[in-house]
């Protein structure tokens, strides 16, 4: 048996949800929790109760690299002379959906 | 005792255990030590109190006497009650109430486990919704049993201190009546044995994962609920809970 802080709410994770088959996993929130088991029961409480996911997954928040405010200039303003990048010159074919 | 009295009396069994543990739960409502936990017991409460709606309404059906699940529920006295003495336990702490719920999560998952294959079109449609919700009940407090049991020193010692409090009530969970003779005849429910022989088993295991023991009550355990006896703590839940709707019938909001 290991010592824990007192109030120690475990690590947390970020909460991603797949609303419908097929589509993509979407970040909802997150939660505490001690291992990943507990943070998808947490994330299905919190996050699914009313119907909202067919699919969680759980990320330590602390795995996840992200850019920082100072990369902003360096990393998307070049994108922003660039139209002909936006797939606008094309037709979507009728019935694709989520795109 | 016809069968028609008998399964009344079954699902009014069932429908008080739902609505007082969904009850008890429900005072955790902004108070549990984080905030995923308190949506969590909140969400069982909900479960519950759903699947005890159900259930009085069906036995109000069966009694043929105009009684709604709110009559039942409402204005009923507490020698009335047909819970189990489990589920009117005090919270106390986490421990106490996790405790308490896997107790009852694991006894209430193989019941209406049993009663999908019932006689009764009621109760075996009834035992195959609600048996998805009990699933994930028993999963979620199994898992709490093990984590705090085999958890730091103090989580332990409070888990030990919540079996010891809980156990005594689980022997009247298998207490049979004429109620349950007169429909097992019928095919209409299982015999609460052959529920404890899975319970047990399935129990001690856990409670073993979680480095907890089974205190030796001496052969003791609490009895009373088959006759509408209770302890102590079953009138202040129904003063709190009857309260509104007896000062104020007919309310709506």
């Amino acid at each position: 048996m290991t010592e824990k802080p007192e109030n120690d709410q475990g690590q947390l994770w970020e909460v991603f949800i797949q609303a419908k088959p097929g589509i993509a996993h979407k970040h909802a929130g997150s939660v505490h929790a001690h291992d990943a088991e507990m943070a998808l029961a947490s994330a299905r409480d919190v996050y699914t109760r009313r119907r909202e996911g067919t699919s969680i997954w759980v990320v330590p928040s602390n795995m996840i690299a992200a850019t920082t405010e100072q990369d902003a200039d360096s990393f998307f303003d070049p994108a922003d002379d660039k139209a002909y990048r936006h797939p606008t010159f094309y037709t979507v074919p009728e019935g694709v959906k989520y795109l | 005792m016809n069968k028609e009295e008998a399964l009344q009396a079954y699902l009014i069994r069932l429908g008080d255990n739902a609505l007082i543990l969904g009850q008890r739960l429900g005072e955790w409502c902004g108070h549990a030590h984080q905030l995923e936990s308190d949506i969590a017991l909140t969400n069982v409460a909900l479960d519950n109190v759903g699947q005890s709606r159900n259930l009085l309404t069906e036995a109000g059906r069966i009694e043929d006497k105009g009684r709604t699940e709110d009559d039942f529920a409402f204005f009923r006295k507490e020698q009335e009650f047909r819970n189990n003495l489990l589920v009117e336990q005090e919270n106390g702490n986490f421990a106490q109430t996790i405790t308490r719920q896997y107790l009852f999560d694991v006894f209430q998952f193989h019941l209406y486990k049993a009663l999908t294959e019932s006689k009764d079109e009621f109760l075996a449609g009834f035992a195959e919704k609600s048996l998805k919700e009990v699933t994930y009940h028993r999963k979620l407090s199994g898992d709490w049993m093990v984590r705090l049991g085999d958890g730091t020193d103090e989580s332990h010692a409070k888990m030990q201190e919540a079996l010891d409090i809980m156990w005594p009530f689980t022997g009247e969970l298998f207490e049979m009546t004429e109620i349950d003779e007169v429909l097992i005849a019928e095919g209409i429910v299982p015999s609460l044995k052959d529920i404890e022989e899975k319970w047990r088993p399935e129990v001690e295991a856990v409670i073993d994962e979680a480095t907890l023991a089974i205190p030796d009550t001496m052969g003791y355990m609490a009895r009373g609920s088959r006759d509408g006896h209770h302890t102590e703590y079953l009138g202040y839940i129904l003063a709190e809970m009857q309260a509104l709707p007896r000062s104020m019938p007919d309310a709506k909001w």
